[in-house]
């Protein structure tokens, strides 16, 4: 089963939820929509749960009009992000819901409803609890009721929407693990909504960023984190350190470091870089350009330890990551006069106006990398 | 005395300003609400309980207790209809003029009765729009049941509705929409999510509406025209009886209605206590 | 119109509509339509006959009169009752819901047995030369009883709700307790009191049932406009009764409208001074 979206835009009185929005989503793959709030993530997922309507645009499921149906014939499991759950009635009852509304001839027989109803609880892990009402479940167990009566209707895919939004931490994580977990036993299409760029790129085979309506970039996790196709993706992936490149005479460079290339040949006279915390090198030899930075303090958080690095010439701080253990190795202490440079970057030049050229975009990568 | 804990180590000048405030509202509450309601008791049974009974055994009487049981019982329905129908379109859906419609359900609420009254009169009245055609074909309305009916229904229409409007509003439509997604159709999201999730809040539309509906008077008093045994209800019946100066009589029927409201009011305050935050916050009774 | 998801819009729109068109909107526009029949100077012509002055000024003012003492009072008996701890407090917060729920005909004779002159209340006051039963004074208390609930039914979730830090910040900064309920209590509650005295003015001015029995109905004296409707409709004089309804009801959507703007002037003064 697959579905192709093609074009579509909504328009709210205010603002553009959706803005000329394609997507595929292949059979059995597990999809995050990834983005801010007001990005447009949860209309697009209401559009495919049949919760609303597209202004212009298609969606097909196996080439067949997808928006002609029905939320009611869609055949979908949907986890709502603050569950929806019907607080009238038991989990049991909860959980059965979708198939005791069912016409009469497709109704399964209340022993069949009751196996069923009563295996999902046992996947679901809350056997015992069936006959608690929801007000009497905590939010972690709330979370999986929801998931269990999305999936009793047998749906062809399923839609989560900010699933593990309104959990604490510990049990956020615990849940993720254990969805990852039941994705790769039902292979059941999955698609879900989250602001949560960890979550997205720990659990999901491929990410789709979403920012102002638009689909930034689609792709694997992996994709997504290292080969970032817009500044937005940029920084809203990962913490990322920014500053401006410039052509000087011959060749670009920011401050005292040069990436030694110029893919674009001339064309351009000044690029915006990014530069992840973790590709930083500290000890670069003089033989290499580099910049003269100060170490400012060092921020130790477990097992990683940020360090807060001045630049002269760039007239702005840098961060930098490294594992705690090698703060020893490198005999690292706040004061530290030290030599800088990327390892690795990303660079998008920027036309007259200040515009970044998202499709000029270029990964560089240091000629001779050097153990740090 | 206060439920603020520094009170306890309050100062005596202050407490007994508190002793003071609580007996003045007090002493408004006996005199202003207390009272009357005794009164009404202490008239009907001034001749002991035999004539209060006959009082409410006379052929008027019961007719009377008949015609509002009558009245109340299709206005009622009506209005809840109506106020379920109107609850739903104004909190499931955007549309213009959203608001413009709830200040239409709202405007019974702020016509004096007797303009109700006299609105139905010249549309039905012999010098009304409908009048002569209805008179022409026996049809009457004014001065008789149907025009007792249409005035009820006008003066209690807004009541089922204002209590739906806030709750459903603030309950939101994500377990409909939920109950759509897992397949249900119109009538069983209706019955099977929408229905519980609104039935306290039903129940204490039609509470309201029906206390409204059984001891409305102005209006009823212009369409009536006081036919004994035929157009009086029980309000009417008090009125009358009053006038012809038979104190034990209206007072035997008032005592009806005065336990009708006493019966209201608790089983309200019942609801509230058990089930308020499934009725949603609102200031009770009228508005 | 875009596709609905729930379904069910037509169905229930197209009937609430229908049915408030009917029931509603219809009877209305055919007043509407009878005033219009009449015309300006007919309208004047109607209601400047001395009584019928008369008895509007006494629904108009009674009920200012009554809506005020509804806001002094329901101020108080609100405050007692959110505030305070008594025996009996909720016996008596349910009770406040009596005038609501008691059919004003019933309201209406218990109110004039109480205050006649040989009644519970009246055989005190008559000494004193207070004549309430049959005379504007007896106008008043009907009106005062049938809109007491408004304003101690909207003041008591807000004073609920006030916070307990803003008293207590005025008190720390040196305010003394009336200093403290005039300068930061009242300006909170004020638009809230407000709307309490419009729904409880809105109610007083049309009101009948209640009033009409201890009123006496004395023409130019204790006559009040919605029982003029009445005898004239009980005369068959259906262009009075309409022109006398048109005017009480656009007296009260004028007084409505006055507080709605009142109520915008205060919300902003409450603003600032919260």
């Amino acid at each position: 089963m697959t579905l192709e979206l093609s074009h579509l835009n909504r328009r709210f009185a205010e603002y553009q939820a959706l803005d000329d929005v394609s997507l595929e989503i292949a059979p059995g793959e597990f999809l995050a929509l990834l983005g801010p709030s007001g990005s447009g993530k949860t209309t697009l997922l209401r559009i495919l749960a049949g919760l609303d309507y597209p202004d212009t645009g298609s969606v097909l499921k196996d080439g067949k009009d997808f928006l002609a149906t029905t939320a009611r014939e869609r055949n979908i499991g949907m986890v709502f992000q603050h569950y929806a759950l019907f607080r009238h009635l038991t989990v049991l009852e909860n959980i059965a819901f979708g198939l005791r509304v069912r016409p009469w001839r497709k109704r399964p027989s209340r022993a069949v409803i009751r196996e069923r109803v009563e295996r999902l609880l046992k996947r679901v892990q809350l056997d015992g609890l069936g006959r608690r009402y929801p007000s009497q479940l905590s939010g972690g167990q709330r979370q999986r009721v929801a998931l269990a009566r999305a999936l009793a209707v047998e749906p062809d895919i399923l839609l989560l929407d900010e699933p593990f939004g309104a959990l604490d931490a510990q049990v956020r994580v615990a849940l993720r693990r254990w969805l990852r977990e039941l994705h790769e036993e039902l292979q059941l299409t999955t698609v879900f909504v989250t602001h949560d760029q960890e979550e997205a790129l720990e659990l999901a085979d491929r990410v789709a960023v979403m920012n102002n309506g638009r689909v930034e970039q689609v792709g694997s996790p992996e994709m997504i984190y290292q080969q970032p196709a817009t500044p937005f993706v940029c920084e809203f992936i990962g913490k990322v350190n920014r500053f401006t490149v410039r052509r000087n005479g011959a060749g670009l460079a920011a401050g005292g470091w040069k990436p030694e290339d110029d893919p674009w040949q001339g064309r351009h006279t000044e690029a915006v870089a990014y530069v992840r915390p973790e590709q930083l090198r500290l000890a670069v030899p003089a033989s290499q350009p580099a910049w003269e930075a100060r170490l400012r303090h060092i921020y130790l958080a477990g097992s990683v330890a940020h360090l807060e690095l001045q630049v002269e010439s760039l007239e702005q701080p840098l961060e930098a990551d490294i594992a705690s253990e090698d703060l020893s190795r490198l005999g690292l202490q706040a004061g530290m006069e030290l030599r800088v440079a990327p390892r690795g970057a990303v660079l998008f030049p920027r036309d007259g106006q200040g515009a970044t050229i998202n499709h000029e975009r270029w990964i560089w990568h240091a000629r001779s990398p050097v153990p740090a | 005395m206060s439920r603020h804990p520094r009170s306890r180590s309050m100062g005596w000048p202050r407490r007994i300003a508190h002793v003071a405030l609580i007996l003045l509202a007090l002493v408004f509450l006996v005199a202003f609400l207390l009272l009357p309601l005794a009164t009404v008791f202490v008239e009907a049974f001034r001749q002991g309980v035999a004539p209060y009974l006959q009082a409410i055994w006379q052929p008027e009487a019961r007719s009377a207790i008949r015609l509002t049981l009558l009245v109340a019982a299709i206005a009622v329905p009506l209005n809840v209809v109506f106020g379920v129908a109107a609850a739903w379109a104004m909190t499931r859906f955007e549309f213009r003029g959203k608001t413009l419609l709830g200040a239409f359900i709202d405007l019974p609420f702020s016509v004096s009765p007797v303009i109700s009254g006299l609105v139905y009169v010249l549309l039905f009245g012999a010098q009304g729009w409908f009048g002569p055609w209805m008179e022409g074909h026996g049809l009457k309305v004014i001065y008789a049941v149907p025009g007792l009916v249409l005035v009820t229904v006008f003066i209690t229409l807004p009541f089922v509705a204002r209590e739906l409007i806030p709750l459903m509003q603030s309950q939101g439509s994500e377990e409909e929409e939920a109950a759509r997604v897992l397949g249900a159709s119109g009538w069983q999201l209706f019955f099977r999510v929408t229905m519980p999730n609104i039935r306290w809040a039903l129940l204490y539309g039609v509470l309201l509406c029906n206390a409204r509906a059984m001891g409305e008077f102005g209006a009823v008093s212009v369409v009536s025209g006081h036919i004994r045994g035929l157009t009086t209800t029980m309000p009417l019946e008090v009125e009358m009886r009053y006038n012809e100066y038979d104190y034990v009589g209206a007072f035997a029927v008032a005592s009806l209605l005065a336990l009708l409201a006493l019966l209201t009011l608790a089983v309200k305050t019942l609801l509230e206590w058990r089930y308020g935050d499934e009725i949603a916050a609102h200031a009770p009774g009228g508005h | 119109m875009r596709r609905q998801v729930l379904p069910g819009f037509g169905l229930s729109f197209g009937y609430a509509l229908t049915y408030l068109g009917l029931i509603v909107l219809l009877p209305l526009a055919a007043l509407a339509w009878k005033a219009t029949g009449i015309g300006f100077h007919g309208l004047i012509q109607l209601l400047s006959g001395p009584r019928t002055l008369a008895a509007l000024r006494l629904s108009l003012f009674g009920a200012l009169l009554a809506a005020s003492i509804n806001a002094v009072v329901g101020l108080l008996i609100g405050w007692v009752l959110v505030r305070y701890r008594f025996p009996g407090r909720r016996l008596f917060d349910a009770l406040v819901d009596l005038p609501f729920a008691l059919p004003t005909a019933v309201a209406g004779i218990a109110l004039t047995t109480l205050y006649a002159p040989n009644g519970w209340l009246g055989r005190w006051l008559e000494p004193l030369g207070i004549k309430v039963a049959y005379t504007p004074i007896g106008v008043l208390v009907a009106m005062v009883f049938v809109g007491f609930p408004f304003v101690v039914r909207t003041l008591q979730p807000v004073l609920a709700s006030l916070e307990r830090d803003v008293e207590e910040a005025a008190e720390s900064l040196g305010a003394r307790r009336h200093q403290t309920f005039f300068r930061v209590i009242l300006p909170m509650l004020a638009p809230t009191l407000l709307t309490g005295f419009a729904l409880a003015l809105a109610r007083a001015v049309g009101e009948y049932g209640s009033v009409i029995f201890i009123a006496g109905n004395i023409p130019m004296h204790s006559e009040i406009a919605p029982l003029l409707i009445v005898q004239k409709l009980e005369q068959f004089d259906t262009a009075g009764a309409a022109a006398l309804g048109v005017a009480l009801l656009l007296l009260s959507f004028l007084l409505l409208v006055v507080i709605a703007l009142l109520q915008r002037w205060s919300n902003r003064w409450a603003e600032r001074a919260a």
